[in-house]
């Protein structure tokens, strides 16, 4: 089992990316956390969540996930409209004399229509944008916390936030993120000490890390590699990772077998026990 | 004119290779890249960019530090944490976490937060040697994926008219949210490329049940499945109980690598299985 404190004695906390989907962030992820001991596991790929279907948890809480829309009292509203002017998301329209429409998937829930109103007529309430799930790996060994956004929904990045706010200070913290360079991603990441970028060594692959690398020199996050499906394209993202001083922390083969667990949604370190001291040696590549 | 965006919930199940392939096997067509923070169509069609146009997204917060007083008012009004102090260099704003709503504009004392403009990544008009390709980038870090996909429709739809094409050909992005339903606001068929995994498997349960959602009739294509034949059986299965046509499935082939290597559609790189299977899912869906 790895050793996962930092220098100052704090565990760590460690995101896993990658820019193109379908790369192995999960695999990465769930792996990863098998090996050590004493972990968290937050799935933030609120729109895909993928890891509890590899630990096979027992779901010890659900609980839903809130943003603020605007609640308008007609006894008070005088239909200024000065809420509608202020809503830079165009989610409020003041028809006179009759309604203050809102069209609540556009909120973002700043609150500042209710701050602008000069009758006190808004205030705000709850909306359901998704669930919180909270449990632990089947085998007792990973706790895992994962949110799901729900259908037909847009708000991903305050349900990653509220995933984030239950994170175990006491725990080396894996965060599985979700695949792209925006908002999510952004959310997921920030604040972790560290972040491994899962590739796959293709032309979209490496496309598409070159731009995680990106988001991450703008968070200030230090980062590493992991390469998987190592074996097929070419070797363009191993050149690019050593002109750019990027070191390669591990890479996974294209490998038959690990392809058909992954597709049975079986973590293959259960299967493959030599690889978790492979993974569990990242972290002594990764501490600070 | 017919519009079609290719989806698939979970990433990497080929979603790029099919619209790359379907580009290649159409005419009079717009092709249209919908993935605009992880875009990867360019490296198959590479495209000749004959218009470039910059794409304004959410605004952002910016403190005049000759005007704050550092009185916090507006760290405890921001709701998404894009605001906090440092000792050295007093309060700021964090872009990559500033939504731009202008709350901290109204409540700072001072008038010292304002709201400008920002440049969030840039919108294309380009040709290619198989029709006019219509794409964009998000520039690193930022919000307002969905805005940009919709000017990227838009344009899309401009270009249709002038040329008198008769399909939109989309290539969308992962995922199940704001993008996703940016890129398939109206269209005539999605369809969803799915691998048999469980991870493919229950990522196509929720984007079913988005396209349900916003009733869009949809399409299934089964991308590599050949690698768990049983799984392959588990989601057409699972696609009949829905009431879903599965449209194709597809093998898995080192050869579509090396076409993505070599830059070039998989049917124009070489012929055998996957171009054939490529070809049957697209009479599928016509």
């Amino acid at each position: 089992m790895g050793r996962t404190m930092q220098q100052n004695g704090e565990p760590m906390i460690i995101a896993v990316a990658s820019g193109k989907g379908g790369t192995g962030k999960t695999t990465v992820a769930v792996n990863l956390a098998l090996s050590l001991s004493n972990v968290q596991l937050m799935d933030c790929d609120v729109e895909e969540p993928n890891s509890h279907i590899f630990l096979n948890p027992v779901i010890e809480e659900i609980k839903p996930a809130y943003t603020l829309v605007p609640r308008v009292n007609y006894d008070l509203c005088d239909y200024c409209g000065k809420c509608a002017a202020a809503c830079e998301y165009n989610a409020l329209v003041a028809v006179p004399q009759k309604e203050v429409m809102l069209f609540p998937e556009l909120c973002h829930g700043c609150g500042l229509c209710s701050l602008v109103c000069p009758q006190d007529a808004i205030s705000e309430e709850p909306r359901e944008i998704g669930v919180i799930k909270t449990g632990k790996s089947g085998d007792g060994n990973v706790d895992l916390v994962y949110g799901v956004l729900n259908i037909g929904e847009i708000m991903a990045t305050p349900l990653i936030d509220q995933v984030k706010a239950d994170l175990d200070p006491e725990k080396t913290v894996i965060i599985d993120v979700s695949p792209g360079t925006a908002c999510p991603v952004i959310a997921a990441v920030q604040g972790s000490d560290y972040c491994i970028l899962v590739t796959e060594p293709t032309p979209f692959g490496l496309y598409d890390l070159r731009l995680a690398v990106e988001v991450l020199r703008v968070l200030k996050i230090p980062f590493g590699m992991v390469i998987n499906k190592a074996g097929i394209g070419d070797r363009k993202v191993y050149e690019y990772c050593e002109k750019e001083g990027i070191p390669i922390l591990l890479e996974i083969p294209h490998d038959t077998r690990i392809a058909r667990y992954y597709s049975e949604g079986v973590p293959f370190v259960k299967a493959m026990p030599e690889w978790k001291e492979r993974f569990a040696g990242i972290i002594d590549k990764v501490l600070l | 004119m017919k519009q079609i965006t290719v989806i698939s919930g979970k990433g990497g199940t080929g979603k790029t290779t099919l619209v790359g392939s379907f580009a290649a096997l159409v005419e009079n067509k717009v092709i249209v890249d919908c993935d605009v923070d992880a875009p990867d169509l360019h490296l198959l069609l590479h495209p000749e960019i004959i218009k470039k146009e910059e794409f304004k997204g959410v605004k952002v917060a910016v403190i005049d530090k000759t005007l704050c007083s550092e009185c916090g008012t507006c760290e405890e009004t921001c709701r998404f944490n894009a605001i906090a102090s440092t000792e050295e260099s007093g309060y700021a704003v964090n872009p990559a976490r500033c939504e731009g709503c202008g709350a901290c504009v109204f409540t700072c004392p001072q008038e010292a937060v304002t709201l400008k403009e920002r440049v969030s990544g840039y919108a294309f008009i380009s040709k290619t040697n198989y029709g006019t390709m219509v794409h964009a980038q998000l520039n690193i870090a930022e919000e307002a994926s969905g805005k940009l996909v919709t000017v990227v429709r838009n344009n899309a739809q401009q270009v249709a008219e002038k040329e008198g094409c008769e399909l939109i050909l989309i290539d969308g992005s992962p995922g199940i949210g704001c993008p996703v339903i940016a890129s398939l606001a109206g269209v005539d068929l999605a369809l969803i490329v799915t691998e048999p995994t469980m991870s493919g498997l229950h990522d196509l349960e929720r984007i079913m049940d988005v396209t349900r959602h916003f009733g869009i009739a949809s399409a299934v294509c089964i991308n590599k499945y050949d690698i768990n034949e049983e799984n392959s059986k588990r989601i057409t299965e699972f696609c009949r109980q829905r009431g879903i046509q599965v449209v194709g499935n597809i093998p898995y082939d080192s050869v579509v690598t090396e076409a993505m290597v070599a830059g070039m559609p998989v049917v124009e790189f070489a012929e055998g299985v996957v171009s054939d299977a490529i070809k049957v899912v697209w009479d599928g869906i016509n």
